[in-house]
């Protein structure tokens, strides 16, 4: 630190000594220098946690990798910053447990500054608070519970893409409002899928819906047979999904095999994932209404983006949550560099402070509780003839616009939002 | 498990296990200067949890598949108790071992009555149950665990959220607990245990009523398992599914025969040779999976003994 | 007409769809059960087999464009065939030890199965076609039942019933089940032991591989599809009485149809419902309801 200062006094010295432009250039070195200075060990380092080989492994997975480090190359690209940076990843399996282990050991013994991505609600809410205690950063993309800008919300976490209110009331409102005001719930029975379906349920009731049932299925299933067979006989117009993952794959291809999307009505699919369609194919998956606040087909930029991820990536295009990495650690360099520090805390607080603006999410902001805001999409699956290619499965029927799209901070009981 | 190799010894002396134990002392005393302490706390714990399964299954010849619950049962205990009613460390752990000990008299009396596999599927049986049950109830925060376990002061007194004084808990109730095991094994209780692995119907013959002592076992293992899993919940701050997922009684069991069944100091250097795979493969992902199937395939048709099992053949002596 | 505050017809619907599970819980049981029961090996890659049954079929049916029908016959003996180099290879040896060992063995296989096809295929399910004339759903009236399911139930039938009459009441049953008893006796009248002990070996497995062939149009293709559901069988074969072949058959159709109630009226506990009917049928008839005590 001392050599740093020193040089500092020299060089400000120095240029008390020369006309004014060499004071100036002397000045800009000066403070880079002082910059470089409060970077920990000259690196700033982002780790990527995520589901490398289980269930979210196409959801983020290698992918969120892949696109952190897109992400970093873009940065010093377009902005010519001088920061060296370095990704790395790790598995958590989904456990809170082993992500837990993986976080502990980055930031005691690995150095690294920043944790992105960490889909599974579980271990987003515990990398969450180990963030919090060691001083550290923690951008969450792929989780979705909206406790983590909510009740568990903290300095040191920021949630990007997406969350269960975005998801309830984006669908939930969208779908009331076009006439699907009748509902039966399928709920993993698990926190995840309660707190979904309680979400949901919230915004069919206030739009003037009704909810005619519901059924619990242990988590996860295999078999959704019968559990759909009781969504049949209930004569819903919508069955909701409020579950995740396989179960979610799995519940919509049994509907279509028993005929229930035939028989008029319709599924709608609280977190489904491009990914997921794509495993599920269109003709099992047609007709389903979804809300995702990322979508490659959206523009130009876009689309860009997708052809340059998929060539990185075995021809896979961009989930929301890899979309959201790669916005996140985009605005994260660039706090950085205006902060000119990598301490979690200080970073955090420049994030909130700077507008974000990226290829991806467009123009959107951080609050101060944590929550990212960009516009929402509803979407609905294409039918298989309305389909160009791989991945053309989506129709937009919807925008939300961003201060639409997300929990009022007042409603979120976030400690950091101080009650008026 | 009757058939296992017999390691039979003309010693009586056990300066070669007073040697282990000294080895083995030191190496967790200095270790942390190296090695991430948070790592060896979890070895600690894991060979706390195999030591307590081998005494079962080493020693008293059953095969439980369904240990998890234990760990499991003692971690959210711990968790709950530290968390919502803010006792100390030291409060937790007893509490917890008390739980896993209740858990154990219940399973036990219901598990003793089989044999060989059925007592095996019993124990799985008994432990899906109390997976399915912590999956539901509230209190154990589901798929979310009960995170954010404060670690408390220690008799009131040492601030445990500092690593060195955390490590110093640990080593000492993992310690604690192994000498306890080491004493059950070479005291009459544990001949008798024995003895009624060797052959059953002797042992009853003998006059010894075999179930009660087999509960005695099964409860005490239990106990000490549930101690482990309410360290590890007090190190990691945080009680999860994980604990009580079946996987956890297979990776035990793992621990237990890579390390050499039967043995003394066999389950430590079977958690820390798992324990360490799990930690640097991680990246790897489902490798994990993999090389752990190819070990338990190697230890069963090669390398029975296991480690400390091969290194006591070759000396001769028990470890 | 309401049963229970079911209307009648849903409650069939519910039981229907419960005879289906079953049918999976008896073939994958029925596989076990002649494993255990005759060889008295614990085979718990049971369920990484049923998982490989479905993946052969899915890389079949892709890579080599082999369809539904053609799967059904040479899946299972493929896969049969890697469980009689498994047991030539590896169980032989274990045979003179603890019955546990085999346990391990195969618990260990299993996780190196289901981890390798982790690693290649990731976690996420593949989708596999019911072939066409399967396509679509008979009318009942009170439900609609895809013909698939409906195939599947009289494919488990056959089945099961089939193998059950070849061990029981055949001859060649009849050596199998004297081989189990008395070894070294039947080897000296002549009949090759170790060569129909690894034969039927390869026979469980094989059905284990059916049953995933089966189960592949009805839930995805994924390398974990067996992890979970092995345990379940388990349980099936122990209720049932592990030496007996009836006995899991049974079992197998009687847990679906009691799952498929217990998701009517109470579906949290639908996951560990065979559980507590295992628990207590081990404390009140302890060699299962169809089994004998050896």
């Amino acid at each position: 630190m001392n050599i740093w200062v020193s040089d500092f006094f020299l060089t400000g010295v120095l240029a008390m000594k020369r006309n004014l432009l060499s004071l100036a250039v002397a000045a800009t070195f000066a403070f880079a220098g002082a910059a470089q200075a409060q970077i920990s060990d000259g690196i700033v380092k982002i780790g990527v946690l995520n589901d490398m080989s289980g269930l979210y492994s196409d959801i983020t997975g290698p992918g969120s990798l892949s696109a952190a480090k897109m992400a970093v190359e873009d940065y010093i690209k377009s902005s010519k910053s001088q920061l060296k940076v370095e990704v790395v990843g790790a598995d958590h399996q989904n456990k809170p447990d082993v992500g837990s282990n993986v976080a502990r050991q980055w930031y005691d013994t690995d150095k690294v500054d920043m944790i992105a991505d960490v889909p599974t609600s579980s271990v987003g809410l515990a990398i969450a608070k180990i963030s919090s205690d060691k001083g550290k950063l923690h951008v969450n993309s792929g989780s979705a519970t909206a406790d983590l800008s909510g009740k568990a919300c903290n300095a040191n976490t920021i949630h990007w893409a997406y969350d269960t209110w975005m998801l309830a009331n984006g669908t939930g409102t969208a779908i009331v409002k076009s006439g699907g005001d009748t509902w039966f719930f399928l709920t993993a029975d698990y926190a995840f899928g309660h707190a979904l379906e309680r979400d949901t349920e919230a915004v069919v009731l206030k739009n003037g819906g009704k909810v005619l049932g519901k059924v619990r299925t242990p988590f996860p299933t295999q078999d959704f047979s019968s559990f759909l067979l009781q969504a049949q006989a209930s004569k819903a117009k919508i069955i909701g999904l409020a579950n995740a993952g396989g179960d979610t794959t799995n519940s919509i291809k049994q509907a279509f095999e028993f005929g229930i999307t035939k028989g008029g009505q319709n599924l709608a699919g609280m977190l489904v994932f491009l990914p997921d369609v794509h495993s599920l194919g269109l003709e099992k998956a047609q007709g389903l209404m979804l809300t995702e606040t990322f979508y490659w087909d959206l523009n130009d930029q876009t689309r860009a983006f997708a052809k340059r991820f998929a060539a990185a990536n075995g021809g896979k295009y961009p989930s929301m949550v890899q979309a959201g990495v790669y916005s996140s650690v985009i605005h994260y360099l660039k706090a950085v560099d205006a902060a000119k520090t990598d301490d979690g805390t200080k970073v955090a607080a420049k994030m909130k402070e700077l507008p974000t603006d990226d290829i991806l999410f467009g123009k959107g902001s951080v609050r101060a509780d944590g929550r990212k805001i960009h516009p929402a999409y509803l979407f609905q699956v294409k039918k298989p003839s309305e389909s160009k290619g791989p991945y053309d499965y989506y129709k937009l029927v919807a925008t939300i616009p961003a201060n639409e799209a997300f929990r009022p901070m007042a409603d979120g009981e976030c400690p950091l939002v101080a009650k008026k | 498990m009757s058939n296992a190799t017999p390691l039979t010894f003309k010693s009586k002396s056990f300066t070669h296990q007073w040697v282990a134990f000294v080895i083995m002392v030191m190496i967790f005393a200095i270790a942390p200067i190296w090695i991430y302490p948070i790592f060896l706390m979890k070895v600690m714990c894991f060979a706390l949890f195999a030591c307590a399964f081998n005494l079962l299954l080493g020693f008293g010849g059953l095969l439980s598949f369904g240990h998890a619950m234990f760990l499991g049962t003692a971690g959210y205990a711990a968790a709950h108790a530290a968390k919502v009613w803010g006792w100390n460390p030291e409060l937790a752990v007893l509490f917890a071992t008390a739980c896993s000990a209740g858990l154990a008299l219940v399973a036990g009396m219901l598990a003793i009555r089989r044999q060989g596999i059925y007592f095996a599927m019993i124990t799985l049986a008994l432990s899906q149950m109390v997976y399915f049950f912590y999956l539901q109830t509230p209190f154990t925060g589901g798929e979310d665990g009960i995170q954010s376990v404060p670690r408390g002061k220690l008799l009131g007194i040492f601030d445990l959220s500092e690593n060195l004084a955390m490590y110093m808990f640990v080593m000492a109730i993992f310690l604690a607990g192994f000498s306890l095991i080491w004493r059950i094994v070479h005291s009459p209780f544990g001949q008798i245990l024995k003895a009624i692995r060797e052959n059953q119907d002797r042992a009853i013959s003998l006059g010894y009523d075999t179930d009660h002592y087999k509960l005695v076992a099964f409860v005490i293992s239990g106990a000490l398992a549930g101690t482990a899993g309410a360290t590890k919940a007090l190190v990691f701050q945080l009680a999860s599914l994980t604990d009580v997922h079946w996987s956890m009684s297979g990776e035990v069991v793992l621990m237990t025969l890579v390390g050499g069944l039967g043995t003394l100091f066999g389950p430590v250097v079977g958690a820390a040779v798992i324990v360490s795979m799990q930690n640097y493969l991680a990246q790897f992902g489902a490798w994990v999976t993999i090389i752990q199937g190819l070990i338990f395939v190697i230890c069963v048709m090669a390398f029975r003994r296991g480690v400390m099992g091969e290194i006591a053949n070759w000396i001769k002596k028990p470890l | 007409m309401e049963i229970f505050g079911i209307p009648s017809q849903a409650l069939f619907g519910q039981l229907l769809i419960g005879l289906i599970n079953g049918s999976f819980y008896a073939l994958l049981s029925l596989g076990l059960a002649v494993i255990f029961g005759l060889l008295n090996i614990i085979n718990f890659s049971h369920g990484a087999q049923y998982m490989l049954g479905a993946f052969v079929a899915y890389l079949s049916l892709n890579k080599l464009g082999i369809n539904y029908w053609v799967s059904l016959i040479v899946t299972p003996l493929l896969v049969g065939a890697t469980g009689v180099l498994i047991e030539k290879t590896m169980l032989k040896r274990l045979y003179k030890l603890d019955h546990l060992y085999g346990l391990l063995l195969t618990f260990g296989l299993a996780l190196i199965i289901q981890g390798v096809f982790r690693n290649e295929f990731g976690s996420s399910g593949m989708p596999y076609p019911a072939p066409d004339v399967f396509q679509g759903v008979f009318n009942l009236g009170f439900m609609f039942l895809p013909k698939y399911r409906a195939w599947v139930i009289g494919v488990s039938l056959v089945v099961c019933l089939g193998t059950w009459f070849v061990i029981e009441r055949t001859k060649l049953g009849a050596y199998l089940r004297a081989a189990t008893e008395n070894p070294s006796l039947v080897q000296a009248f002549g009949i090759n032991v170790p060569r129909m002990v690894t034969l039927t070996y390869g026979f469980g497995v094989a059905l284990a591989a059916l049953a995933g062939v089966m189960a592949a149009p009805i839930y995805q293709v994924s390398p974990m599809m067996g992890a979970d559901i092995i345990i379940v069988v388990f349980a099936v074969v122990v209720v049932g009485g592990m030496g007996s072949i009836m006995g899991a058959i049974l079992t197998g159709f009687g847990l679906g149809l009691v799952e498929g109630l217990t998701k009517v009226f109470y579906p949290e506990a639908s996951n560990t419902v065979i559980f507590v009917i295992m628990t207590i049928v081990l404390l009140l008839k302890p060699a299962g309801l169809f089994g004998t005590q050896k």
